[in-house]
C-alpha cells in the first residue's frame, strides 16, 4: 500500500468524473465520489501484482516516473468506461436509445442461451488464445524469467527502464518550435479573418499535421536507449518509407489500370499477384536478385559501371533493400484498393470539373485526391501493420536483423531476444512497447475513421 | 470514365509496370531452371537443370510434404473459421440477449492483440498444453477472430429483415435458418472470408517457426529455409524453385477471388 500516490489517483479519478457529471447536469460532488472510488480502484490495477515496488526508496527517479505513468493508465482504464457507463445511465429517454444504437429486427424468441452457445466456440479461442496469453505477457515482462526454465524472479519494471533513457534531441526541439510556430501564425491569420481564401493559411493547415507526426515520431525515438533507439528508428524507417512509397506508386499504377483500355482486366491481374506471394518468399527472391556474387542487381550495375554495393553489408543499404522488397510485395495490394477506390468515385463530379475548365493535374488533385481519402487511410494502417509485423519473413530471409543489427525491426527484435536469446522477460517488456503502439494506432483509427468515411462515395 | 482517351502510351507504361512487377517472378523462374554455373555466367534463358533443381527440392528436401502441411493447415482454419464466424454473426444479428455489447466489446478489443506480439506468452501457454510439434498448435488458435466474426455480422445486418421473419413463420429454428437460407444467399462473403484466411495462413512464417520443431509437420513457408543450402553453398536453383512452387496456391487463389477480396475489406472498413 501507498497512501499518497493511491490518494493522487483518487484526486486525479474524482476531477474526471465530477467533470462527466457537470457535463450531464448533474451535482458534481456525486462524481467527486465515485471518481474517487474509480481512481483508487484504477491505482490498484497495476500496483497490486507490482506491490508498489516502483515507489520503494531505493528505486530510480525512472522507476518513480514509471510507476506514476502506470498508476495514471490504470485510472484511465477504470475511469474511462465508467465514464461512459455514467453518461449512459444519466441520459434520459431518447439519449438513452441513441447510445444503444440500432434496435433487431426479425431477432429469434430463444431463450438467452442459445446466442451465447452459437458465440462459445468463437469466445472460448479468442479468451484463450488472446487474451490470456495478453494478460500474461504483462506478467511476464516483470520478472526475470528464461525459456524452458521453470525459476522466476521479480524483477519490478526493470525489464522496462533498461529500455528507457529519455533525451530530447535537437530534432524534437526543432520540431517542436516549427509546429507552435506554425500554430501562432495560424491562430494570427485567424484573427484577421477569412482564413479560407487565404492560400498561406491553408498551406500551413495542411503542414501542420506532418510536422506533429513528425514531432511524435522523433519524440518516442527519444525515450529510448541507444541501442532500443536505434530498434525502433529502423522500425520507423523502414515502415514510413514502405507506405509512402508503397502509396505513391500504386497510386500512380492504379490510375494507370483504372484507363479505359483493351485487356484492362488482364493488366489489373498482372499487377496485384504479389500480394499472394509471402513475406518469406519476397525476403528469398530478393535475396538472390541482391546477392553479391550471384545476384542479377549487381550484374546489371557493374555492367554499366555502376560499382558493386553492398547492399546487405551496409546498414543503409539493407534497409533499402528490406524496403525495397516490402514495396514490391505490398504494391498489388494498394493497387488493387486503389483501383476499387477510382471507379467509386462519381464520374459526373469529374465530368463537372472538366466542364468548368480544370485540367487533368487539377482535376486529378481537386476531385480525385480528395475522393480517395478514406482509401488511403485505410492502406495506411494496413500497410502500417505489414510493416510492423509481417515483414519478419522478409527480414529473416534477407537479412537476418543484421547488419549489426540495422534492420532488425521491433518484432525481430522481440523473436531475437526471446526465442533466440531465451531471455522471456526483456522479449514480453518489448512486446509491451509495441502493443501499446498499436493500441494509439487503433485508437486513432477509430477516432478518425469516422470522420473520413463520410464523405466517401 | 472517358475524359482521358486511351492511347498507346497507356498501353506502353501499363507493359512497362507489369513488367517491373513481374521481374522479380521472371528472374525467379530463369534461375529456378538453371545449376549455380548458369547462375554465375549470368545467362538470361532457361538452363539445363530443372530437374535436377526439382529432384533436390521435391526429393532431397520434400517440399511436397511441407506443401501437403500447409494445404492442410490453409483449409481446416479457413473452413473453421468460415463456420465459427457464420455462428457469431448470427448470433449478433438474429438474437437479443443480456450483455451483448459486453460481448461485442469482448470480440472488438481483440483487433487491437496481433498474434505476433503476443508470440512470447502465446508460445509458453501452448507449450504448456502440450501442443509443440502438434499440428493443433498450428491450427485451433487461429480459428476465431474478430474480422470474421464482424464480417458476417455486417453482411447480416443488412439483410433486409423480412427473411428472417418469414423464416420464423415458417418455423425454422436458427440453425435451419442459418443453412437454409443465410448460407445459400452468402456465398460471396464466405468467399471474401475464405480468401483472406487462406492467403493469411499460407503465408504465416513466424509463429510455425517457433513451435513446430518436427519436420514432417512443417508449414512451407518454414520449410523453404532448408533449401538455402542443398549442398554445402548457396545453391539459387533449388531455392528459386522452391519459392516459384510454393507460391502457386495463394496466387491462383487470390487472382481468383480477387473481386471477393476486395469486398471483404470493404464490408470490414466501414464498419
Amino acid at each position: 500500500m501507498n497512501v499518497p500516490i493511491m490518494a493522487m489517483a483518487a484526486a486525479v479519478g474524482a476531477a474526471y468524473m465530477a467533470w462527466v457529471f457537470r457535463q450531464m447536469q448533474r451535482p458534481f460532488w456525486w462524481g467527486l465520489g465515485l471518481g474517487a472510488l474509480t481512481g483508487t480502484l484504477g491505482s490498484l490495477l497495476f500496483m497490486t501484482p507490482l506491490d508498489f515496488c516502483t515507489f520503494e526508496p531505493e528505486r530510480k527517479p525512472m522507476d518513480n516516473a514509471l510507476g506514476v505513468l502506470l498508476v495514471l493508465a490504470g485510472v484511465a482504464i477504470v475511469s474511462y468506461p465508467t465514464g461512459w457507463l455514467a453518461r449512459y445511465f444519466l441520459a434520459r429517454g431518447e439519449d438513452r436509445k441513441a447510445l444503444r444504437g440500432e434496435q433487431v429486427k426479425g431477432a429469434f424468441n430463444a431463450p438467452f442461451f442459445v446466442p451465447l452457445l452459437l458465440l462459445a466456440p468463437t469466445l472460448v479461442i479468442l479468451a484463450l488464445f488472446l487474451y490470456y496469453p495478453a494478460l500474461d505477457l504483462f506478467r511476464l515482462s516483470t520478472l526475470l524469467a528464461r525459456l524452458g526454465t521453470p525459476r522466476t524472479a521479480f524483477r519490478c519494471v526493470d525489464n522496462f527502464s533498461r529500455l528507457l533513457d529519455p533525451n530530447f534531441t535537437i530534432v524534437t526541439l526543432g520540431l517542436l518550435i516549427a509546429a507552435l510556430v506554425i500554430l501562432a501564425v495560424m491562430w494570427f491569420l485567424r484573427r484577421r479573418g477569412d482564413v479560407f481564401r487565404n492560400d498561406v493559411y491553408r498551406t500551413l493547415s495542411s503542414v501542420l499535421p506532418i510536422v506533429l507526426l513528425f514531432l511524435l515520431l522523433s519524440a518516442t525515438l527519444d525515450l529510448f536507449e541507444a541501442n532500443y533507439r536505434s530498434v525502433v528508428f529502423s522500425t520507423f524507417y523502414i515502415a514510413g518509407w514502405t507506405v509512402s512509397l508503397g502509396l505513391v506508386i500504386g497510386l500512380a499504377v492504379a490510375y494507370l489500370a483504372f484507363q479505359p483500355v483493351k485487356g484492362a482486366s488482364i493488366y489489373r491481374t498482372l499487377l496485384i499477384w504479389p500480394y499472394a506471394v509471402s513475406p518469406a518468399i519476397a525476403g528469398i527472391i530478393f535475396f538472390v536478385m541482391f546477392d553479391p556474387v550471384g545476384g542479377i542487381i549487381n550484374h546489371v550495375l557493374g555492367q554499366l559501371g555502376l560499382g558493386q554495393p553492398q547492399w546487405l553489408k551496409d546498414p543503409w543499404l539493407a534497409r533499402w533493400t528490406i524496403i525495397i522488397a516490402s514495396v514490391w510485395k505490398t504494391l498489388g495490394y494498394n493497387i488493387l484498393f486503389y483501383i476499387a477506390g477510382l471507379q467509386n468515385i462519381a464520374n459526373d463530379l469529374l465530368e463537372a470539373a472538366a466542364i468548368d475548365g480544370a485540367n487533368a493535374w487539377q482535376r486529378f488533385y481537386h476531385v480525385v485526391l480528395p475522393g480517395l481519402s478514406p482509401i488511403t487511410f485505410f492502406l495506411v494502417i494496413t500497410n502500417i501493420t505489414y510493416a510492423f509485423f509481417e515483414l519478419f519473413g522478409t527480414v529473416d530471409f534477407l537479412t537476418r536483423g543484421g547488419p549489426a543489427g540495422s534492420t532488425s525491426i521491433m518484432i525481430y527484435e522481440i523473436y531475437t531476444r526471446g526465442i533466440i536469446e531465451f531471455d522471456i522477460g526483456r522479449a514480453a517488456a518489448q512486446s509491451i512497447i509495441l502493443f501499446i503502439m498499436v493500441i494509439g494506432v487503433t485508437i486513432f483509427q477509430f477516432r478518425t475513421s469516422g470522420r473520413s468515411v463520410s464523405y466517401g462515395a | 470514365m472517358s475524359l482521358i482517351p486511351s492511347r498507346w502510351y497507356i498501353h506502353l507504361l501499363l507493359w512497362l509496370a507489369c513488367f517491373i512487377i513481374g521481374l522479380p517472378l521472371i528472374y525467379a523462374i530463369i534461375v529456378a531452371t538453371q545449376t549455380n554455373a548458369e547462375v554465375l555466367s549470368f545467362n538470361f534463358s532457361f538452363g539445363t537443370a530443372l530437374e535436377r533443381n526439382w529432384d533436390a527440392v521435391m526429393n532431397v528436401r520434400k517440399l511436397g510434404n511441407y506443401m501437403l502441411n500447409s494445404t492442410a493447415q490453409a483449409l481446416i482454419v479457413t473452413i473453421g473459421k468460415t463456420v465459427l464466424s457464420l455462428l457469431a454473426g448470427l448470433a449478433f444479428v438474429y438474437f437479443r440477449f443480456p450483455g451483448k455489447w459486453l460481448v461485442f466489446g469482448f470480440v472488438l478489443v481483440t483487433l487491437m492483440m496481433p498474434t505476433e506480439i503476443l508470440i512470447i506468452a502465446l508460445f509458453r501457454f501452448v507449450s504448456s498444453l502440450g501442443w509443440g510439434d502438434n499440428f493443433l498448435a498450428i491450427t485451433v488458435p487461429f480459428l476465431a477472430s474478430a474480422t470474421g466474426a464482424f464480417l458476417f455480422r455486417q453482411h447480416f445486418a443488412n439483410l433486409p429483415a423480412e427473411l428472417s421473419e418469414a423464416a420464423q413463420l415458417d418455423g425454422a429454428n436458427p440453425l435451419q435458418f442459418l443453412f437454409r437460407v443465410l448460407i445459400p444467399i452468402s456465398w460471396n462473403t464466405i468467399g471474401a472470408l475464405a480468401v483472406i484466411q487462406f492467403v493469411y495462413v499460407w503465408n504465416m512464417y513466424l509463429w510455425p517457426l517457433l513451435i513446430i520443431r518436427d519436420e514432417r509437420i512443417q508449414v512451407v513457408q518454414v520449410g523453404l529455409g532448408a533449401l538455402r543450402n542443398v549442398d554445402a553453398s548457396l545453391t539459387y536453383g533449388p531455392l528459386m524453385l522452391a519459392a516459384v512452387v510454393a507460391s502457386v496456391p495463394p496466387v491462383i487463389v487470390f487472382i481468383l477471388l480477387q473481386r471477393q477480396f476486395l469486398s471483404g475489406f470493404a464490408i470490414t472498413r466501414d464498419k
